[in-house]
């Protein structure tokens, strides 16, 4: 069992054990934290991945802008944690939803075969010239339409919101 | 090809447990989280697989994710304090003025 290995199988566990805190925590914050240290887990297997950008783009966007976003509306609506509600059939059906879930991708996972087609980004193409760049390289020509079109939605989101935080809407 | 099946391994525990979450939790932040942890089991799939054939479109298709992702924060969000400022709670059974 090599380093690399031993690695990957530290990072698993911390990652799979904060998605089930985010789960099980009852105080909205926790699971907001918990699910920060999911993102860097998932931001490292990126780096382990050759894919340095995304690890960086992982970081910024979803443990930087979107958590601080909803941290900080967490603490605007001061929600009251309530312990006493149970909802049994409810846990019950999802839980076993949720396992049944991960038992069909499992046997999807296990029982078909990946393509091996080798194409032209390998290792040595991406210490070369820069993970970056080749990612620069193929959306700003291949990807140009949804590159712009994603700026529309963007645009359209950023107004979408003010509009409906702005007032009380009865 | 060992390590690859590995990752998706990894991405459909994830995945699950983002589904757990989303059908047995009531507060609609929290709720809310699991889908963000949902969409980033399916990021590492994207990626995992992207570097195993040797492609960057799959990482693109990361990027664009990401991008949604963001949009759905901010509306998602801004929709929560509308609600919150109509029903002073943020449990997804109160959300029942359309139902009969």
């Amino acid at each position: 069992m090599d380093i690399s290995s031993i690695f990957f199988a530290i990072v698993t566990i911390v990652a799979v054990v904060s998605a089930l805190l985010v789960v099980t925590c009852k105080n909205p914050i926790n699971s907001a934290l918990s699910l920060v240290l999911t993102f860097f887990c998932l931001a490292t297997y990126y780096a382990m991945l050759d894919a340095p950008f995304m690890a960086a783009v992982q970081i910024i966007v979803y443990a930087g802008a979107i958590m601080v976003l909803i941290v900080f509306t967490i603490m605007l609506l001061n929600i009251r944690v309530d312990a006493n509600k149970k909802h049994v059939h409810q846990v019950a059906l999802g839980t076993v939803t949720g396992i049944v879930t991960l038992l069909l991708s499992v046997l999807f996972l296990t029982r078909g075969k990946v393509a091996m087609l080798a194409g032209p980004v390998t290792s040595d193409v991406i210490n070369q010239i820069g993970h970056t760049e080749l990612i620069g390289a193929v959306m700003f020509t291949d990807f140009l339409l949804p590159f712009e079109v994603t700026s529309i939605l963007l645009l359209a989101a950023m107004v979408g919101a003010v509009i409906l935080a702005k007032k009380k809407l009865s | 090809m060992d390590n690859l099946t590995n990752y998706l391994l990894v991405s459909a525990v994830l995945f699950s447990i983002g589904t757990i979450g989303v059908l047995t939790r009531k507060n609609a932040i929290v709720m809310f989280m699991c889908i963000e942890l949902m969409l980033n089991a399916v990021n590492l799939t994207f990626v995992a697989l992207s570097r195993h054939l040797g492609n960057l479109d799959g990482q693109i298709f990361v990027f664009f994710i990401m991008t949604v992702a963001a949009a759905e924060a901010a509306v998602g969000l801004a929709l929560f304090i509308a609600f919150f400022n109509n029903r002073e709670s943020i449990d997804v059974d109160d959300a029942n003025l359309m139902k009969w």
